[in-house]
């Protein structure tokens, strides 16, 4: 079934309606199962989709994926959405003895549903075919392209920029000087980077007094459930009026241990999980910092590579050297590269601009939402309280002595 | 200006200002900006503390309970909000756990100021105060002297015993004391007031004097020794003791006799012994001495006596004639055993509770400060609209989670006072204990007492078997058998006068245990009424605030998006 509906963004994709006339796309992760044995063993969730696009084959598809198929979409994303922030996954793995904690298995079951869910909804993402063939594909399709992902796309852009660098170096270093920084100089973008880094920081400050929260929760609630059975005994003890009264306290005290550890709970899927979250999608932005950051070095050394090349042909035109025409089309297949990596950058600066200003909107939406759900959650925690307390009144007036 | 640190609290009335309140929160300053977020509901508050400034509330949580009138009071007091019954006044809370004002003996008899006793007019209320350091005029041995703290004990009554200055017919009077005083005061009680409950006095604390001249441990002790005299001064019985009286109105050197001199008693004693063994002096116990018990006391023969005799009943020698019948009695005693038990257990509960709410309280209010540091940060990097929403939202959730935090806390120091009584039950247990000793060692002395009359009156038969075989007497012999005669009556009279005592105290025990039944039934009702009530009161405030929250939030609930 559908987690908390949080992400929905205002593309034409409306994965609540499915009426046929409206293009809809509905994805939900559900019955998550424990397979394998031992090490090996792992959890498999259900992936169902409901969808009328033509790209699609097929009105209704369910397919059975692991934490690790996951993983293998939100690369493959990474890679080809260069701007975007890729939606957060899940930590990857929780302490050993906590991996298949029923608690522990919800919580993932649920950001899991919340990611694909976010991607289905995202203007871009929902366009690509990886997307697709998560969504569709068999099980033997999804393991062999999840173990011949170890190649290619590992390689960062830094190797292949080691490429240029091992034959430009002594040039470029000579006319570049050794230690120029190669980063941009945006004054508006570097107010951003600062944002994003403080932002991180405070966040996690909430997320751990939430966390913290969770726990004095379920301590108050043993506490109380050890005191009132206490009573309870100091009751029995009393019989008459007033041990009746102490056992009524001890009931009570008993039910409210119950509500305090649900509240617990409660706090824990839908208060602390979404800050958890909102810290992820946070260094899911850093992550794109870096990919711009990257573009914006290749662009540079690029820029310079093709420069260069140029200053080199117009010496040898002047000397002519038999080299002109060789070098002609290095210089235009460098030309080429540089503007290419000029346009990726630029690519990348455009998304991120759109992306932030629809990451603000969302995270508002998102945190209300937390927000409401926290103070309703309270509120009715303390009307039972009270509410609880204020029962014994009338027969503890009753038993003066 | 808006913010925590203008929130007045009372201050501690006494000179030593321990508790200063920690808050992190008291001088938070809400950092309003440009959009300005009034803390309508936190005005409210700090209007509700003023008008509950004024007036005083009892400590014990039975007077707003037992009076439906002062119950009303609150209601009418212009309170914003509407809830069923105040908790007991914010005018009281400060962030200690303990208030300096006396503490009534758990609400059944004198109350503080202007809530009289239920019995009578009669009140008596005694103040703790003024600890100061004093030099004890050294013997020669140790140079600079010991140094020790006195106290200022003021008592104010208009109990008759004690006199009266003023038209009202109530006296206020104050004297100096120091700790071994009250060590005097307790022994002297103890040995006055057998079979009675008498109110534990504070520990001994033997830790070095370093520590003796702390602040915190004066402090500690101030408060253990005010409430000591107050529940001594609740006492039915012992209110009216002369020891007490002494104690509370002599000024100068206490006039009671002291425990400490434990050598030179030991040495008196010794010095006794060898001309017992050896039949030199009238070894006879005195009708006097039968009423006091032999442990305390000088005569290390008769404390041999009542080993032996002790020794001898428990391997069940000849039975004395008079048994602990009282089958009630014995049932009585396994119940307090259970009953102390409970109590234990149940204080540690109780202490558990007190914790985990004051740590929930903390948790929260750190949680609000995070947001509140979060909604600063963005309000101020903001770029676009939706931060400045985000940051209001979060900035209402931080208030509001300051705001329970408080509340917490306050509902948890009034929690700590309730529970009190169990501590408070726990601890007279061992007065429990001491009062059915006092009976088992009255026992002891009569069944002593009696098996030496039965030997003795054998030595005379014995006597008079042998000498009835001299012809003409036997001069010796009849002198010896005169002596026993006498010391025979002597040890009658003493063992009359001990076997009334033992009635004595049998009544006592009989006494004070119902009047414990009763008043314990009374003070754990009200316990359990405090608590509840307390906890309602607070529960709502704190439902208030967040449902405020969750209204001004709708707009992003579920159903609405």
């Amino acid at each position: 079934m559908l987690a908390k509906q949080r992400s929905l963004s205002g593309s034409g994709l409306s994965p609540r309606s499915p009426s046929s006339s409206q293009p809809f796309l509905s994805v939900s992760v559900t019955d998550p199962v424990k397979l394998g044995n031992g090490v090996q063993a792992y959890i498999s969730y259900r992936v169902i989709t409901k969808t009328n696009l033509p790209e699609y084959r097929g009105q209704e598809k369910i397919v059975i994926r692991r934490y690790s198929d996951f993983v293998w979409l939100r690369d493959r994303l990474a890679e080809k959405f260069k701007g975007i922030f890729i939606p957060p996954l899940p930590e990857k793995s929780a302490v050993e003895k906590f991996r298949f904690s029923a608690e522990f298995i919800e919580l993932r079951r649920q950001a899991l549903d919340t990611y694909v869910n976010r991607v289905a909804s995202h203007p871009q993402l929902q366009q690509s075919e990886d997307l697709r063939s998560f969504l569709q594909d068999d099980e033997e399709t999804m393991e062999r392209a999840r173990s011949q992902d170890g190649g290619i796309f590992k390689k960062k852009p830094a190797d292949l920029m080691q490429i240029f660098k091992d034959v430009q170096s002594k040039v470029s270093d000579v006319v570049l000087g050794k230690e120029k920084p190669l980063e941009e100089a945006d004054p508006e973008y570097e107010k951003m980077k600062r944002y994003v880094f403080e932002l991180e920081d405070h966040l996690a400050e909430a997320q751990k007094q939430a966390f913290r929260l969770v726990k004095r929760h379920r301590e108050l609630g043993q506490a109380l459930s050890d005191f009132g059975k206490a009573v309870k005994l100091l009751g029995d003890s009393e019989g008459n009026q007033l041990g009746k009264a102490f056992s009524d306290f001890g009931s009570q005290s008993e039910m409210l241990s119950f509500k305090l550890q649900k509240e617990a709970q409660d706090l824990l899927m839908n208060f602390e999980e979404p800050l958890k979250d909102y810290v992820r999608a946070v260094q899911s932005i850093k992550a794109t910092m870096t990919d711009r950051a990257n573009a914006f070095r290749q662009q540079c050394e690029l820029a310079e590579t093709a420069k260069l090349r140029e200053i080199n042909l117009e010496k040898l035109i002047v000397m002519r050297s038999d080299k002109v025409p060789e070098v002609e089309i290095e210089c235009k297949e460098l030309k080429a590269e540089s503007e290419e990596a000029t346009r990726r950058f630029e690519v990348i600066v455009r998304l991120m601009n759109e992306e932030l200003v629809r990451f603000q909107e969302q995270k508002t939406i998102d945190m209300g939402v937390t927000f409401h759900d926290f103070a309703k959650g309270q509120a009715q925690l303390a009307n039972d309280i009270a509410n609880a307390w204020r029962s014994l009144l009338p027969k503890l007036e009753a038993c003066s002595p | 200006m808006m913010g925590y640190e203008n929130l007045e609290v009372e201050e501690p009335t006494n000179n030593n200002n321990l508790f200063p309140p920690r808050e992190e929160m008291e001088n938070l300053v809400i950092d309003e900006g440009p959009n300005t977020q009034t803390f309508i509901s936190h005005s409210d508050y700090r209007s509700v503390m003023s008008s509950l400034a004024e007036t005083h509330h009892p400590l014990a949580g039975d007077d707003p309970l037992s009076s439906n009138s002062s119950s009303k009071s609150f209601r009418n007091s212009s309170f914003t909000e509407d809830s069923f019954l105040e908790p007991p006044a914010y005018a009281d809370v400060v962030f200690s756990p303990f208030t300096e004002k006396p503490i009534s003996g758990n609400g059944n008899s004198s109350q503080p100021t202007q809530h009289l006793s239920n019995s009578s007019s009669e009140f008596i209320t005694i103040i703790v105060s003024n600890p100061q350091k004093e030099q004890e005029i050294s013997n020669s041995l140790v140079p600079g002297g010991n140094t020790y703290v006195t106290y200022l004990i003021t008592t104010r009554t208009n109990m008759a015993d004690y006199g009266s200055s003023d038209f009202s017919g109530s006296a206020e009077f104050s004297v100096r004391r120091r700790f071994r005083d009250v060590v005097t005061l307790a022994d002297r009680l103890a040995d006055s007031y057998r079979g009675f409950l008498i109110p534990p006095r504070p520990d001994k604390n033997v830790v070095e004097s370093q520590v003796m001249q702390k602040q915190e441990f004066v402090e500690q002790r101030r408060l253990a020794l005010e409430k000591y005299l107050t529940k001594l001064a609740s006492h039915p019985v012992i209110k009216k003791s002369e020891e007490l009286r002494v104690f509370l109105q002599v000024q100068g050197k206490l006039p009671l006799p002291s425990t400490t001199d434990m050598a030179s008693r030991m040495l008196d004693g010794a010095v006794k012994l060898p001309k017992q063994l050896f039949g030199e002096s009238v070894s006879a116990i005195t009708a006097q001495e039968a009423v006091q018990p032999a442990k305390g006391g000088r005569d290390l023969l008769r404390i041999f006596k009542e080993l032996k005799q002790s020794v001898a009943n428990d391997w069940g020698g000849s039975k004395p004639p008079v048994v602990e019948e009282d089958k009630e009695f014995m049932e009585k005693k396994e119940k307090l055993r259970d009953l102390e038990q409970q109590l234990s257990a149940a204080s540690q509960q109780a202490e558990g509770l007190v914790k985990a709410q004051q740590d929930i309280g903390e948790t929260m209010g750190e949680l609000g400060l995070a947001f509140i540091k979060l909604a600063k940060f963005e309000t101020e990097e903001a770029v676009y609209n939706s931060q400045r929403t985000r940051a209001a939202d979060a900035k209402r959730v931080a208030t509001a989670a300051v705001k329970a935090s408080r509340f917490y806390r306050e509902a948890n120091a009034q929690t700590v006072k309730h529970l009190d009584t169990l501590h408070e039950y726990l601890g007279l247990m061992q007065a429990v204990h001491t009062a059915f000793a006092d009976r088992s060692n009255a026992l002891l002395t009569v069944q002593t007492l009696l098996s030496e009359l039965s030997s003795l009156r054998s030595r005379v038969e014995k006597l008079e078997a042998a000498s009835s075989k001299i012809f003409g007497g036997d001069k010796t012999r009849n002198k010896k058998m005169e002596e026993l005669k006498e010391t025979i009556r002597v040890t009658e009279e003493a063992k009359d006068c001990a076997i009334k005592e033992y009635e004595r105290i049998k009544e006592n025990n009989r006494n004070e245990l119902e009047r414990l039944d009763r008043e314990r039934q009374n003070d754990f009702h009200n316990m359990l009424k405090g608590f509840v009530i307390n906890q309602v009161g607070y529960a709502e405030k704190i439902a208030n605030v967040w449902t405020k929250v969750a209204e001004e939030t709708s707009e992003y609930a579920k159903d609405s998006i």
